[in-house]
């Protein structure tokens, strides 16, 4: 057949589709409303800081001194202190989910705190734990302060403490803000979902309503049929990228430090693997809902829980890490995260893309495979 | 070239639901003259689409060698996919598009050239009388307008070679008729040639040569003229006694198999094929007050002959119905006292009326038959009776309770016998009858007994697989299951869709006697052949009740228009109510 013939059949399939996708209003939601839904959620609703912790203050000791020592509570807009007069309350109130934490200054404080001894106790509900060892970290922090002023006024550093002070910075994400650790892998999600929820569904149906049968009988290529699958999607994708990074950079403003067409090109890629995985699927179980249930599994929750979208690889199980390195998502997670967060680091774009690039073409070559012309 | 498709040993072997390979094409050599109308014909199962898909290369034959149109199919399958044009059993349109861009997209994928599509376009067009639906999304189209253009899209290029499988299934007689007027226009005009399978008689009679097929194995081929021959000087029309239903008689006939081979009631007249020709006493004495007149022989009659033959010799004949099988269901009343009483029935769905003003009674051991074309309201009008719809407004009266007021109570006196198979194909059958029986409300001693007497009546295996059933065996399970509760009315809806001829008969013999026993039955049916086993039928279409009477009083009703058979009396029927209004879609 010729090239000619290759041309009019690719386009008409491809006009086929796309109509197909427009008039299907399921298709927009999920393609165009859900990843809004999706960039709004983990954007504004999910995020791993703690943020005006709740701390009960017991203040056993009201000298000047110990005021002094828990005043740098107040400043901050990790913690929200409450001061409660009994240690009993504030036992009540953590048992009752009412704070978060206890700090105590006992009654003995100033005297102790003169004799080079002073001691606050903080108690934590480890329920939480994320939670529960943020809060150490901020009290620790907003008692050091007033701590080291007094110290400096009095300007006796206490013989025979060699005192290390810690200058702590954070690189890459130096406010810490789980935003920017999030939006960066939303592009993952939502990449994912398109291939996982709409071209999952497309040759099952055709199964389905018996379509492929009277299709194969015509001059009708494989390859062709995969392409005019994707050619629509691809748009989809584009749309939804677009969204993705206008939100990343206005509404969440998370810095983009790599440059913007290799951060395209790499998500562009993405997808690709990810609508070639849902074809496949697709073609491979021939029913729709097997196909998106398959989807689900295989690509979708993998992409959330095993890509290192939230949860750090390094701490998984070996097997566990093996598993998520076959996975694309892993791949484009870190690719996207570090261009996002550190730039453009050369040799890991080279190699992310490459694997990419390995996986869109063996899936569209096993899905034209499954597509071969024959009912057996 | 003289012959477009060749076949020599062919076989093609599937694995079974039940795990066993089957040939699904079975050492099958043919050949398929060029320009003329050939029928492939068979019951369901009997290989017909495996053949057609292995002709369209989408299927490799196991052994033998298939050429069509002089290529290897299987070593080349684009080459004929290049010429031959094949419409499947379910031809897939995408129902979102619109007819224009199906035939659009067809054209393209054929790479039609422009000029020529513009008139193959208008003639397809016209020929299928949809110039007027051009931009109706093909999903909001009929049955029969569906199938018309699924031909009109396998059409739009003129191929060597037209494969079509089994295009009027499921299609009302006036679509039928339709479909095949374009078929034929279509060989008479441009010398197409055509293979078509069907399991209509009558289409097969309209084709140069048939090959009749049954479970994978050709059992014989030629013209409808010599295959008709096979049936000659044994073909009878018997007139039962005045006042006698015709089922009565053809009740009598069909329960001695070796006298008569075949027996149907057709226009108030029971139709026979006897077993030999000559005198035979016991026959005389079988027909003492029907007088029989020979009649002309019918393919039917000699594919009928060939079923049986084939049927015995593969050992699985169907059991002679006998009396003593007959289902023993006793039912206290009179017979004659209306069961049902529909008065002024409406039903609409949003500003679309389905069922419009329709009134009928039905009697006790009556079996009533409810006809019409897709669409026509009867599946509404059923679930109405059924209880599973309520209605807009009317009068619906069940087993003499109101189905307004009281619905469940009316639900336990029917039964009710869906058209597809709606029990659980894990569970075994006796497991099936035992869950319908729970679900009836019967329980213990009396429950074990129903279930013995259903597995008796019914000639079944208790212990088998519902879902490995054959078809005829599922259809008897499913009405065991529709009759465990003993109910006074059974509703079924297109019960013989999909069962061979032979199991079709067996299965009308047990209505029959069902009724006998004064069980009122209710039944909707596309075989217009089985109207004539019903007291009394109903024809409706668009809503509207057009005929209703004894078989012989709709074809009275339809008898201006020349109308032999219920077939032809329904399509003159049906054209008669819809012409005041001009065609509807």
């Amino acid at each position: 057949m010729n090239a000619s013939g290759f041309t009019t059949r690719l386009v008409a399939l491809t006009r086929k589709e796309t109509r197909q996708m427009l008039r299907d209003r399921s298709n927009l939601i999920v393609g165009l409303l859900l990843p809004v839904v999706l960039i709004l959620l983990f954007g504004y609703g999910l995020s791993l800081d703690v943020k005006h912790a709740r701390i009960a203050v017991v203040q056993e000791d009201s000298s000047p001194t110990a005021r002094q020592t828990v005043a740098g509570l107040q400043g901050s807009t990790y913690l929200s202190p409450v001061w409660i007069s009994t240690m009993d309350e504030a036992e009540r109130m953590i048992r009752a989910g009412e704070t978060d934490a206890i700090l105590r200054v006992p009654a003995d404080f100033s005297r102790q705190l003169a004799a080079g001894n002073g001691r606050v106790q903080l108690l934590l509900n480890g329920v939480d734990s994320t939670t529960a060892s943020a809060i150490d970290g901020y009290v620790a922090g907003a008692l050091a302060v007033p701590a080291q002023q007094a110290a400096d006024r009095a300007g006796n550093k206490p013989a025979g403490t060699a005192s290390v002070a810690i200058v702590q910075r954070t690189w890459f994400n130096e406010p810490g803000e789980s935003t920017w650790y999030f939006v960066p892998g939303l592009i993952v999600l939502v990449m994912t979902l398109i291939g996982a929820f709409l071209t999952s569904m497309l040759v099952a149906r055709e199964w389905e309503r018996g379509t492929l049968e009277s299709l194969f009988v015509t001059p009708v290529r494989p390859l062709e049929l995969v392409l005019s699958k994707l050619a629509p999607y691809i748009i989809v994708g584009a749309i939804d990228l677009a969204m993705c990074l206008l939100a990343a950079k206005f509404l969440f403003k998370v810095p983009m430090l790599g440059s913007l067409w290799v951060i395209i090109v790499a998500s562009m890629l993405y997808l690709m693997v990810s609508l070639a995985l849902g074809l496949y699927i697709s073609a491979a179980t021939k029913n729709q809902f097997a196909a998106s249930q398959v989807a689900l599994l295989a690509s979708f929750m993998p992409a959330m829980m095993l890509s290192g979208f939230v949860f750090d690889l390094r701490n998984v199980p070996v097997v566990i890490q093996v598993i998520s390195h076959l996975l694309p998502a892993t791949h484009f997670m870190s690719l996207i995260k570090t261009l996002f967060m550190a730039g453009d680091i050369w040799p890991g774009i080279w190699k992310s893309c490459g694997v990419l690039l390995l996986y869109t073409v063996v899936l569209v070559a096993a899905t034209r495979r499954k597509l071969r012309k024959s009912l057996e | 070239m003289n012959e477009t498709v060749i076949a020599a040993d062919l076989r093609k072997t599937f694995i079974g639901p039940d795990g066993k390979p089957f040939a699904a094409i079975d050492e099958v050599s043919l050949a398929v003259r060029a320009g003329e109308l050939t029928a492939l014909v068979g019951p369901d199962g009997a290989g017909k689409t495996t053949l057609m898909r292995m002709m369209a290369g989408l299927l490799k034959p196991d052994a033998g060698t298939l050429r069509v149109l002089g290529t290897d199919v299987a070593a080349a399958p684009q080459a004929v996919q290049n010429r031959i044009s094949y419409m499947p059993q379910r031809f897939g349109l995408y129902e979102d598009l619109s007819v224009q861009e199906n035939l659009d997209l067809y054209a393209d994928l054929h790479g039609v050239p422009l000029e020529l599509r513009r008139e193959r376009f208008s003639r397809m067009l016209e020929m299928t009388d949809m110039a007027r639906f051009t931009a109706r999304p093909a999903g909001k189209l009929s049955g029969g307008m569906k199938q018309k253009l699924g031909l009109a899209c396998t059409l739009v290029r003129s191929p060597d070679l037209l494969i079509l499988d089994e295009p009027s299934v499921g299609v009302d007689p006036l679509s039928r008729r339709d479909l095949w007027k374009i078929v034929q226009q279509l060989v008479d005009e441009e010398k197409l040639s055509v293979i078509v399978s069907t399991a209509y008689m009558d289409e097969a009679e309209r084709c140069g040569k048939v090959f009749v097929f049954h479970h994978g194995r050709l059992l014989a081929e030629g013209s409808p003229e010599t295959l008709r021959g096979r049936a000659r000087g044994l073909t009878f029309t018997a007139r039962p006694p005045e006042g006698t239903p015709a089922r009565d008689l053809q009740a009598r006939l069909i329960d001695r198999p070796d006298l008569v081979i075949d027996a149907v009631p057709s226009g108030g007249d029971v139709r026979f094929i006897r077993r030999a020709t000559g005198d035979d006493p016991r026959l005389a004495e079988l027909l003492h007050d029907a007088p029989a007149t020979p009649r002309p022989e019918e393919l039917e009659d000699a594919f009928m002959m060939l079923l049986r033959e084939h049927g015995k010799e593969r050992g699985h004949a169907e059991p002679a119905n006998g009396n003593d099988s007959a289902p023993q269901v006793a039912i206290n009343g009179d017979k004659g006292e209306p069961v049902i009483v529909v008065r002024d029935l409406v039903r609409k769905f949003g500003d679309f009326t389905a069922v419009a003003s329709t009134s009928f009674e039905v009697a006790r051991g009556e079996i009533f038959g409810l006809l019409g074309p897709n669409g026509a309201g009867k599946t509404t009008t059923f679930r109405m009776l059924c209880g599973l719809l309520p209605a807009t407004s009317g009068h619906l009266e069940v087993a003499g309770l109101d189905l307004r007021r009281a619905r469940a109570e009316a639900r336990g006196r029917i039964g009710y016998v869906s058209q597809k198979f709606s029990l659980y194909g894990n569970l075994s059958v006796r497991e099936n009858l035992e869950f319908f029986a729970g679900a009836y409300g019967l329980r213990g001693a009396a429950l074990k007994a129903r279930v013995a007497a259903s597995l008796n009546q019914f000639d079944l295996d208790p212990a088998s697989r519902s879902g490995l059933l054959p078809a005829g065996y599922k259809q008897r399970l499913a009405m065991a299951t529709g009759l465990i509760h003993e109910p006074d009315i059974l509703f079924l809806d297109e019960p013989t869709s999909g069962i061979d001829p032979l199991a079709r008969r067996t299965f009308w013999r047990t209505i029959t006697s069902l009724a006998a026993h004064g069980v009122t039955i209710i039944v909707t049916t596309h075989f217009m052949e089985e109207a004539e086993y019903c007291d009394r039928i109903a024809i409706q279409d668009a809503g509207k009740l057009l005929a209703l009477g004894t078989p012989h009083q709709v074809r009275q009703q339809a008898a201006g228009s020349g109308a032999r058979d219920m077939n032809s009396a329904f399509i003159a029927i049906v054209e008669q109510g819809r012409e005041p209004h001009g065609a509807t879609p």
